[in-house]
């Protein structure tokens, strides 16, 4: 054990550290500014259970009704050993889908490292040789990536399909396509949570002795069709997302130079009390940004935190309030009670400008 | 962001209350507005759980889907809404009034009221547009009849969701919105989207700071979601064993009609604290006097509910899944042309929003201390009227000499800038040429120019008319956009399920 592996379990405390999924890595790529998060993802801290014992309860739930709409889509896509799953993944990439193909669920074996070896086996066996070969699918494939130093399990509900000479990463999801449109927010997330899996299948097959570039980038989306349960499949390119991934996951491999920033009895122990885990967590820094509410489990915490900073209102205020950080320099050179640093001048010169404006319009005296 | 919002949203997080950021009221607000409160089942395609729909507070209208997967039960509460909403829309068309159209050389009739539809945020009208985009290809007969009104109702709520993405029109606004446009809070964009929170900022209940009103309105178990998304706890914990419970009494009405009662109940007590939130949002709207272009821009909305009833009633078709080319085209010009001139028009409207456009340099207000009134310009093949104003102001005049300038006091009046004389005590002068809005002779009317000792605006933004632009007919599509619509057809995809009713839902 390196000493920033032990580091990080003497932050986590005698637990295990918890299992990184699609969802969590890509949620690493939110906020890469935040030295908390990286920390606590790092270590693999329980941060909803961090952030209830602290008094700021996470707020994602999944409702039932949801989880059982998309198991049910899942299932209907995949039914018939993907004979409808291939016709409409051939079709997206314009290739002939052949009349049969392998169906291979490397969901069914029990333990997570005999799954990880099958899955690497057959995968790396399958590896697309020409054009010529039939079309082959694989299920549930148990895939790894390094994250922080350390091997990550990935249980993709996903598809690898082989066809025309590539592999194509498919990801089945069970919000609405309507008229050739769907909702921005849950695509980019289902683009982001896909570049994980293209990524680690790259580097399945990069160790391998593969061509990495094996995988395509074009990830294959299948989401229901309208107002109906019919499939439809588009393309997701999600080569702006590897990118963006690689670098955060580079930047969790240098966690040594973050963790030297860090008190060295920094704890996130949940076993602690409640008072010193607020007092810990707020000697390490954090970067609040509204946008955190919709990703990390801490965000309540740390926009309690962040209370009175210019930036809590999202980075355009902050912009328009000329990159001065808290709500009272604001308003003190605003109203004149404050003389502006000479850096601030120019910014102090606008904001009272705007506080003159806006209390003559208001008809109170300036 | 402008400056001046920012800073309106930094005093309110200092004095604890959400800050005004204008002084009149920028929408329409109907006698009678109908507010609608939707719930959508999570997980499904724009599935209908629950609505509470109505004209006035005490109307509160209950519409409940038992079984919200279930097709028939879908399109049973399209037709109950249409039972709401379409007798809400035929109130607005008995009296109509006539507008003289191509200078007074015909005459066009409209409506002198339409309809006004509020919902809880942005989310709730895109459950509409959605559920317009659902119902609006259905058939009253065929494979899957439903009720006559259902197409009808889809025409109504694709036609109101349209005028929802037409800037300054008011027939279909999310409260949110409404309420952002007048108040600046001390929270982000994001968390203003949640209506209880950002009412909470605004009107604050006794005792509590508007930060901490909107941290208790956070909390889902006492301040149910606004919609359309339910609170996951809720689905889980109480609304799926009592959709279950229903389910499970099939064969027995008794117990069937109890279900339904609990389930009723259920939703009802989802829906009222935003219903009580969406009429206290219209009562403070109330309290703001309306801006004086705010008629004007009503008027547009009655032009467009006049339109689409005749194109109903004269048996047009449902709106297309897409818009073809020329129609995209042509949309996208009058959205951008109704944009700008809803910006100026608020500026004028307001002296807050003004204030905007000062800070930017794109306005200035000043001290008339000198006019000539009789000037007149003969230097031209005939003499003309071009009296001349001096001012002086305190604010930095970045506009340059030669510009044409405005005033929202006198909009039809053209001030061409002639000098800017900065002077030592950070004042400026400035020298102003006036055309147009005096009549036709060399003596202005009384009035019609600004006098000594008159304190006024000058502004960049011209409320002027925009010209439309001209696109081709829809048959001479050029063929960089697709052709005519014709020739694609022929060629491209298989034919639409427009207005098939065989279009299948889950």
């Amino acid at each position: 054990m390196t000493s920033s592996e032990q580091r990080l379990a003497a932050i986590r405390g005698g637990v295990p550290p918890r299992r990184h999924n699609a969802r969590t890595i890509a949620a690493l790529t939110g906020n890469p500014g935040c030295t908390r998060r990286a920390v606590l993802d790092g270590a693999g801290v329980d941060k909803t259970g961090l952030a209830d014992r602290i008094g700021f309860p996470a707020r994602f739930g999944q409702s039932r009704f949801a989880i059982t709409r998309g198991n049910a889509f899942e299932a209907q896509v995949k039914a018939d050993g993907g004979v409808e799953l291939l016709r409409l993944v051939a079709e997206r990439l314009g290739v002939e889908p052949g009349d049969r193909a392998d169906w291979t669920d490397l969901g069914a074996a029990d333990d997570l490292p005999d799954r990880h070896t099958r899955s690497r086996e057959l995968l790396t066996a399958a590896v697309p040789t020409g054009p010529r070969q039939p079309a082959a699918l694989f299920d549930h494939p148990l895939l790894s990536l390094e994250v922080a130093g350390r091997r990550v399990h990935l249980e993709p509900d996903l598809v690898a399909a082989r066809l025309a000479g590539r592999l194509h990463v498919v990801e089945i999801k069970s919000f609405p396509v309507i008229d050739g449109q769907a909702d921005p927010a849950k695509v980019s997330a289902a683009a982001t949570q896909s570049a994980v899996y293209v990524l680690a299948l790259r580097e399945l097959l990069a160790a391998a002795g593969h061509d990495p570039e094996l995988v395509s980038h074009d990830v294959v989306l299948i989401c229901p069709r309208d107002f109906a349960n019919q499939p439809v499949a588009s393309l997701l390119d999600v080569r702006k997302q590897l990118l963006v991934l690689r670098r955060q996951l580079a930047r969790m491999d240098r966690l040594d130079d973050l963790l030297a920033a860090v008190p060295a009895d920094f704890t996130a122990d949940l076993a602690t009390d409640p008072a010193t885990l607020t007092a810990a967590l707020s000697r390490v820094e954090a970067r609040y940004a509204p946008e955190c509410l919709a990703s990390c489990e801490l965000a309540y915490f740390c926009r309690h935190e962040a209370r009175g900073r210019t930036g809590a209102m999202g980075r355009p205020v902050r912009e328009a309030l000329g990159g001065l950080g808290t709500v009272t320099e604001v308003v003190a050179l605003a109203s004149g009670e404050r003389t502006p640093e000479p850096e601030q001048a120019e910014a102090a010169a606008l904001l009272r400008a705007a506080a003159r404006l806006r209390a003559d319009a208001l008809g109170a005296p300036a | 962001m402008s400056t001046l919002r920012a800073l309106a949203k930094a005093q309110a997080v200092t004095s604890g209350v959400a800050q005004p950021v204008a002084t009149v009221r920028h929408i329409h607000l109907h006698e009678r507005p109908l507010v609608l409160v939707p719930l959508a089942l999570a997980g499904e395609a724009n599935a209908p759980l629950a609505a509470l729909v109505g004209a006035a507070p005490d109307e509160a209208r209950l519409l409940v889907v038992p079984q919200p997967r279930n097709r028939s039960q879908r399109f049973a509460f399209a037709a109950e809404l249409a039972s709401v909403v379409l007798p809400y829309l035929d109130a607005h068309r008995g009296v109509s009034e006539a507008v003289a159209v191509d200078r007074g050389r015909d005459v066009r009739h409209r409506y002198v009221d339409a309809p006004q539809l509020l919902v809880p945020n942005p989310a709730g009208i895109t459950f509409l547009r959605l559920l317009g985009r659902s119902t609006r290809f259905r058939r009253p007969d065929g494979d899957y009849p439903v009720h006559p009104s259902v197409p009808l109702l889809g025409r109504w709520l694709t036609f109101l969701a349209e005028r929802a993405e037409h800037p300054g029109s008011s027939a279909l606004l999310a409260m949110t919105d409404a309420l952002t446009l007048h108040w600046a809070t001390g929270q982000s964009a994001v968390e203003d989207l949640h209506l209880p929170a950002l009412l909470g900022w605004i009107d604050p209940p006794d005792g509590l700071t508007g930060a901490e009103a909107a941290a208790r309105a956070e909390d889902p178990s006492t301040h149910p979601p606004a919609g359309p998304a339910t609170d996951p706890d809720f689905d889980n914990r109480r609304l799926s064993p009592a959709i279950e419970a229903y389910a499970a009494t099939e064969d027995d009405p008794a117990a069937r009609a109890e279900a339904y009662a609990e389930l009723e109940a259920l939703l009802r007590d989802q829906l009222a604290p935003t219903w009580e939130l969406m009429w206290r949002g219209v009562g403070l709207l109330r309290g703001l006097p309306p801006g004086a272009r705010v008629e004007g821009r009503w008027a547009g909305d009655r032009d467009a509910f006049t339109a689409h009833a005749e194109h109903v009633d004269s048996g047009g078709g449902p709106q297309p899944r897409r818009d073809g080319a020329v129609a995209a085209a042509v949309r996208l010009h009058r959205l951008e042309r109704a944009l700008t001139s809803y910006a100026v028009q608020r500026a004028y409207d307001d002296p807050l929003v003004m204030a905007e456009h000062r800070l930017a340099g794109e306005a200035f207000v000043g001290d008339v201390t000198l006019a000539d009134p009789k000037r007149v310009d003969d230097g031209g093949k005939r003499p003309v009227l071009r009296p001349r104003i001096q001012l002086v102001t305190t604010e930095a005049v970045l506009v340059p000499v030669g510009a044409t300038l405005y005033s929202p006091a006198r909009p039809s009046q053209k001030a061409r800038v002639v000098f800017v004389t900065p002077g030592a005590d950070g004042k400026t002068d400035v020298v102003l040429e006036l055309s147009g809005g005096m009549g036709r002779g060399l003596t202005a009317p009384p009035g019609s120019v600004p006098e000594v000792g008159e304190r006024l605006c000058y502004t960049t933004l011209s409320d002027a008319y925009l010209p439309s632009g001209a696109f081709p007919a829809p048959e001479e599509t050029p063929w960089t956009h697709g052709g005519p619509p014709g020739a694609a057809a022929a060629s491209a995809e298989p034919p639409a399920t427009d207005g098939d009713p065989t279009e299948e839902w889950a």
